[in-house]
């Protein structure tokens, strides 16, 4: 569904995605994990067109997304710091976003209501929590039944109660077969969802595998052991340049 | 496209600003009509007001505008919408909300004190001069991320247009007064668009007889219904190129 073929990318002199390779099929959850600075959230913009790759492609449904807009119809995104338009209340905000979307497709509006966010309609968007507008991001992203979802931190800055609720709705969407991407670094949160782990470092791809096949491989029953195990068994040799950088 | 234009408008029409910069624009209007004695004075009184702050409050308020959209934006690129035409929109919602508080705030006055070609004359330059300062900011805002930058980027080139520009070309005129320069005058003046709303109109005025030599050089040139023409064609090339420059750059800009 989504094939990424070396793209690279260069924010001045910093390489922060470097040939990067992948191959994602529709039914597939696949966690995005590496340390902070590796490139996820690049990666993922590039996906949606918000960063544009110096070199590559990306092709959604194999027709290439550079200069295209139609495609993202079929993506629900959720930002890992929302922003939105101070002055807006949620309301509004969802108003508009179905006004732009004008589509007649009928609406999922599970979490709308699972989040109870109905109540807070009138509320400004400068006066949320970060947790409250985290809702209100998940809340979007799911809204207009998308194929691709693309979940970054989806549930940091959560309750338990509304993580929950996000991860049980994560869970059903993957039953529907939609291919779901999320980056997270709380890999315990991980287990009972996904289905593929993809391990970047460094703006390159580490790994690519299956989660039962890196089970079997490492002999640990959780994802947060497994990755652990090889993180051992490999020392990263380079270090994570926005740090060096500002020491 | 509508759509979006539709709420740009709403959200500008909705903040004070621009509220209090219509109803500046009236009060200074009504008042320089009220003041004078014959229109032609309360013309002139106006025109430099027009020449002033229009600008000013034009290329300001669109860049901060443009700065604290930078979430909107970004919400809008993550949904299935062209690029350009997110950009296209948030010109001609700002664009055409600055023509309104400037035709409620000066517009009214003028064609109500001075219901003539100059009446109409000075309205079209206003607006146009308007959409100038705007796209101005369009490119302003879009040379950097650094919103500080950016205003500072916008602040200088208002006080270069409006202010600089001007001492730069008396500087010339005085360096080779002893040459016949009086035809390259009207080209230089093509490089400032408020510099082309003033001769424009000042020449529609009776004070143009005033001018001397160079005032008759200018008159023979944007007198006539080509050279009339060719300014409006400048001040919209003046509008054009920058949008356009800004809006080449926002395609290719990483959010």
């Amino acid at each position: 569904m989504i094939e990424i073929k070396n793209i690279n990318k260069k924010f001045g002199k910093l390489e922060v995605l470097k040939s990067v390779n992948l191959s994602c099929k529709s039914g597939e959850c696949i966690a995005l994990i590496g340390p902070n600075g590796c490139g996820k959230t690049t990666l993922i913009k590039s996906i949606l067109g918000m960063v544009l790759p110096d070199k590559g492609s990306i092709e959604f449904n194999g027709k290439s997304v550079l200069g295209e807009y139609i495609y993202r119809e079929n993506i629900g995104y959720m930002p890992q710091i929302g922003r939105y338009p101070d002055n807006m209340t949620i309301g509004q905000i969802i108003e508009m976003i179905k006004k732009i979307r004008n589509s007649n497709q009928e609406l999922d509006e599970d979490l709308l209501k699972e989040f109870e966010l109905e109540k807070m309609f009138d509320k400004q968007m400068r006066t949320l929590s970060g947790g409250t507008t985290q809702k209100v991001s998940a809340v979007l992203a799911f809204l207009f039944n998308p194929e691709v979802l693309i979940l970054d931190e989806p549930t940091a800055g959560l309750d338990p109660l509304a993580s929950e609720i996000l991860k049980e709705k994560i869970i059903k969407e993957k039953e529907k077969g939609k291919l779901i991407f999320i980056t997270s670094h709380l890999l315990s949160e991980l287990d009972d969802l996904i289905t593929e782990i993809i391990f970047m470092q460094d703006g390159e791809v580490h790994f690519h595998k299956k989660v039962e096949v890196l089970k079997t491989e490492t002999n640990e029953t959780k994802i947060s052991k497994a990755i652990a195990s090889i993180l051992k068994q490999k020392q990263p040799e380079s270090h994570n340049p926005k740090l060096a950088k500002v020491s | 496209m509508n759509r979006i234009i539709k709420i740009i408008l709403l959200d500008i029409l909705k903040s004070k600003i621009v509220l209090a910069y219509t109803f500046i624009l009236a009060i200074l209007s009504w008042s320089s009509f009220a003041l004078e004695d014959n229109s032609a004075k309360g013309l002139l009184t106006i025109l430099n007001v027009i020449l002033f702050t229009v600008p000013l409050v034009s290329i300001l308020f669109a860049t901060i505008y443009l700065y604290n959209s930078s979430e909107f934006i970004e919400l809008l690129l993550s949904q299935p919408i062209k690029r350009r035409k997110i950009w296209i929109s948030l010109f001609l919602g700002l664009s055409f909300s600055m023509i309104l508080a400037f035709f409620v705030g000066a517009g009214i006055p003028l064609l109500l004190n001075s219901p003539d070609s100059i009446g109409v004359m000075m309205l079209l330059n206003g607006c146009l001069i308007t959409v100038i300062f705007t796209a101005l900011a369009f490119l302003s805002s879009i040379l950097t991320r650094d919103k500080a930058k950016g205003i500072g980027i916008a602040i200088m080139t208002w006080l270069f247009f409006a202010l600089l520009f001007d001492g730069l070309v008396l500087f010339l005129l005085f360096q080779f007064q002893d040459y016949p320069i009086e035809n390259a005058m009207v080209g230089i003046t093509a490089f400032s668009p408020i510099d082309l709303a003033r001769i424009q109109i000042l020449l529609h005025l009776d004070v143009s007889a005033m001018m001397g030599y160079t005032g008759a050089i200018f008159k023979d040139f944007f007198g006539t219904s080509t050279g009339l023409i060719i300014t409006f064609l400048l001040m919209s090339l003046w509008a054009i190129i920058p949008f356009f420059i800004s809006l080449k750059k926002f395609n290719r800009k990483d959010l």
